[in-house]
């Protein structure tokens, strides 16, 4: 919209009318038209026409309208979206990065490997319960866990400001050894550039990891299905508020840490408990919110979801509150959401359970053949609700 | 979290809901409006019509301090942030408003220093920290918030600062309520009166309401409960034939408001003579200006303000949803060219606005939603 | 924006009269008291917290007193509906 004018709702318009012209023609469907023979559309009926009109608008192929990068842009919420599938996977497109799971499934040689990337540009770089060298081991591991893979190799590209001190990049590097023992993975290879006073804001780091699938399942967020039970495996918003709190600005003090962790070690558990697991995902930019959306956008389900069920600490509750933001969409760096077979529920939570980062696995709620494309949540006063994807994203430079 | 998770009960709601339904007459239609963009944004949040029978409507309001500014002062706006050595800071919710070249946070990309607050006190601990630039405190708001920056322009003053100033977009509340009173598309049988405003100007304003139009008002909380409680005190009201203003937010909200609030605001600042509305035009003595005794913190004053009237996009339909005449899916652009990523209209871009309200949390059939209910394992 | 939200003041600020600490569900921050100098909250007092400023005192006792009508009315609900339940069974 910059510097465009009001001229792109006129350009905007033209194109939802053509788009309707091509796809509804005869603007209702079937049944309906057959329910009310004989007698004036209700306002109910005119609502779902509105609803219907909208998911078409929203299935679209996606569009950039900016002309310039925003903040909303990595927030992981629905700018994103839009500028990945717009501008990356429009121009990279291949069968591997379609399916845009947090890692890429690859098969060399008969070996079936996974391989992810990711960036950290997290704002301080030092943070109560770690720093950016923690998140970056932590996240990358975790994007090769959820995948169903056994991480096993980094590489790790730092970004430096002139004038960042060496002291300050020893501790990121001394958590990253630390982290990455935890977890179980080696370091391989790296890269380090330094870029003049003002720019890298001290430090960034880009990762790459690869792992190793050594079971069959098919995992993935489009193999939802009706039934299915929605699990988190512990409070979730703690990582996001920690970063807001620590970045000083607001004059709020809490008593909250950030909750990065690996999460390899109780996924490897999960799986051997279990075969029922049909996709994992690690709630970070976006939140679980956004974890949701994705499930039911592309498995074509409805999920629902119990407001009452989602595990939050009564801390982050009142942080969230008094910010006005909703913890549902608030970053987490070491918590899983997972779907999950109803009939293998108990196993999977048990598995949870016995391992220190899942004492608190709950499940949130299940997956709907109804409603294909929304998520639902049954709030804690007992209304219901939709939860969509946001713009953008209330905290940014969180990870 | 106490004085919240108590107000929002599950439990208490059937009762009130069973009540409310029975003080239905038969056949009859009633609608409620909910003045405030905090009720509208609660509403949606918590799916609270899920309990009112289908004889009750909730009309949305005009009460979203962010939806009704026109798009020419958010142009003003940029403008003042756009000038030299100047950062202009903002509640959040602006920040995606749509001006006629873009919002706050496309001039951010474009390089033009714009901060989000949360609170007017923080652009003076900017305006401190950076003494060598202009800042302007983007204020905006009911009388909720009017306060807020009067205390804040007489610290500033207190402190000497002389690099911080106001660019004033605060409106009052009556003024909207008299222009949808007078407005002869609506009929209305009572208001959910604003909660946190009447913290300050008190319950007495609306008096008007219920003994010149014959209305019942209930000023209410924020809490689903609340909201509930006070549609069946308005029910109760049209039942027994009174119309009255009822307070049922007492926990909070005083019935003679705040003195202490009202003397800052009276101190520095004044009534326009008129300001313009989004979607209800030109309305006089609706909103604050600063006094002339405190020009040097007066932003109008101390830079030159483009001042252009911008006339919204020929399609947007904001004005009559911020009226309550049209329901935010009955905009034509709803959804399709105008959502929040794509927003037109402030109704969509704002938290409190009954369209992004609509959009993020309601958009949902309910009859769809009862069958998904029943086939939970 | 426009929230305003409960919270408990937890101090005074020492220097500064007009700025108290909040805790709301573990989380503190400072805020002006300004608005209430007619009748200033101390420590254990609850206030509505918005933009910086608390705007008001909560009264407990209006806030008991609300939560009471609630209660009579779910207790009068669950009463009818016990009731209509036993007229059932006959």
């Amino acid at each position: 919209m910059t510097g465009q004018g009001t001229n792109w709702v006129d350009e905007a318009l033209r194109e939802h009318e053509e788009h309707a012209a091509t796809e509804h023609p005869a603007t209702e469907q079937p049944a309906t038209a057959a329910r009310r023979r004989g007698r004036p559309v209700t306002q109910a009926e005119r609502e779902q026409q509105v609803l219907d009109r909208i998911e078409a608008a929203r299935r679209r192929r996606p569009r950039i309208r900016e002309e310039r990068i925003t903040m909303s842009h990595g927030a992981g919420g629905k700018a994103s979206r839009t500028l990945i599938e717009a501008m990356f996977l429009d121009a990279f497109r291949n069968p591997l990065l379609a399916p845009l799971e947090d890692a890429a499934e690859l098969r060399i040689n008969g070996s079936r490997l996974a391989l992810t990337t990711d960036s950290y540009v997290v704002s301080p770089l030092f943070f109560p319960g770690g720093d950016i060298g923690d998140l970056a081991v932590n996240g990358t591991v975790n994007d090769l866990a959820v995948s169903g893979a056994t991480p096993l190799y980094l590489s790790a590209g730092f970004v430096l400001e002139e004038g960042f001190a060496v002291a300050d990049l020893s501790r990121i590097v001394a958590s990253m050894t630390a982290a990455a023992a935890v977890a179980g993975v080696q370091i391989v290879t790296g890269d380090t550039k330094v870029v003049e006073r003002g720019k890298a804001d001290g430090c960034y780091i880009n990762t790459a990891g690869v792992g190793v699938i050594e079971h069959d399942l098919t995992l993935g967020v489009a193999t939802a299905q009706p039934g299915d039970a929605v699990i988190v495996s512990g409070p979730v918003g703690d990582h996001g508020v920690t970063i807001m709190l620590a970045r000083g600005e607001l004059d709020i003090e809490a008593d909250l840490s950030s909750d990065t962790a690996p999460l390899n070690g109780m996924i490897a558990s999960l799986l051997a408990a279990t075969s029922g697991v049909r996709a994992m995902r690690d709630a970070t930019r976006g939140g679980v919110a956004t974890i949701l959306n994705e499930v039911a956008t592309s498995a074509g389900v409805g999920v629902v979801v119990e407001e009452d069920q989602i595990p939050v600490r009564t801390v982050v509750r009142g942080a969230a509150e008094l910010l006005g933001i909703d913890p549902m969409y608030v970053a987490s760096e070491g918590r899983l959401v997972a779907i999950v077979d109803a009939a293998e529920t108990g196993p999977a939570l048990a598995a949870l359970h016995a391992h220190p980062l899942g004492e608190q696995a709950a499940v949130i709620g299940h997956i709907t053949g109804d409603q294909p494309g929304i998520v639902l949540l049954k709030t804690a006063f007992g209304g219901t609700r939709i939860v969509d994807l946001l713009v953008g994203d209330p905290l940014p430079r969180i990870c | 979290m106490r004085f919240v998770d108590e107000f929002r009960s599950a439990d208490k709601a059937h009762a009130l809901a069973a009540r409310i339904t029975e003080l239905c007459e038969p056949g009859r239609q009633y609608k409620f409006m909910e003045v405030c963009g905090g009720h509208t944004h609660t509403i949606y949040k918590h799916g609270l019509e899920d309990y009112l029978p289908e004889a009750i409507t909730l009309v949305h309001g005009p009460g979203c301090p962010v939806c009704v500014i026109p798009m020419g002062r958010v142009d003003d706006a940029i403008h003042l942030a756009s000038q030299p050595d100047t950062i202009m800071t903002s509640f959040g919710d602006m920040m995606r408003v749509p001006g006629s070249q873009g919002s706050f946070f496309d001039a951010k990309a474009s390089g033009t220093d714009i901060r989000m607050v949360y609170s007017p006190l923080d652009s003076l601990k900017i305006a401190r920290q950076h003494p060598d630039k202009r800042v302007v405190f983007m204020a905006i708001g009911f009388e909720t918030t009017t306060p807020s920056t009067a205390m804040t322009v007489l610290r500033a003053k207190a402190e000497g600062l002389a690099n911080f100033s106001v660019f004033c977009n605060h409106v009052t509340i009556v003024p909207a309520i008299k222009a949808i009173l007078d407005s002869p598309d609506l009929r209305l049988d009572g208001f959910i009166g604003p909660g946190h405003v009447s913290t300050v100007i008190g319950c007495r304003p609306y008096e008007f309401i219920a003994a010149s139009y014959g209305k019942p008002v209930v000023v209410a909380g924020f809490e689903p409960l609340d909201i509930l409680q006070s549609i069946y005190l308005l029910m109760l009201q049209i039942s027994e034939g009174r119309s009255e203003v009822e307070n049922q937010y007492t926990r909070v909200v005083p019935y003679d408001g705040n003195l202490a609030a009202l003397t800052a605001i009276n101190q520095v600042m004044e009534l326009r003579p008129y300001f313009e509305w989004r979607g209800l035009g030109f309305i006089t003595h609706s909103a604050m200006r600063m006094r002339s005794e405190f020009a040097s913190f007066d932003a109008e004053v101390l830079f030159d303000v483009p001042g252009v009237r911008v006339a919204d996009p020929k399609a947007c339909q904001c004005g009559e949803v911020l009226k309550g005449v049209l329901k935010p899916w009955e905009c034509k652009v709803f959804g399709t060219a105008c959502t929040p990523e794509t927003p037109i209209g402030t109704c969509m871009v704002s938290p409190e606005g009954a369209c992004a309200a609509y959009y993020n949390y309601g958009r949902m059939n309910r009859h769809r939603v009862v069958e998904v209910e029943l086939s939970q394992p | 924006m426009c929230l305003g939200i409960p919270g408990e003041v937890v101090g005074i600020l020492p220097d500064q009269t007009d700025l108290a600490r909040v805790d709301v569900s573990g989380v503190r921050r400072v805020i002006n008291v300004g608005l209430l100098a007619e009748d200033p909250p101390v420590p254990g007092e609850w206030v509505l917290i918005h933009v910086g400023f608390a705007l008001s005192k909560i009264d407990e006792a209006e806030a008991a007193a609300a939560l009471e009508f609630l209660e009579g009315i779910g207790q009068a609900y669950a009463d009818e509906l016990a009731a209509l339940a036993e007229s059932r069974i006959e």
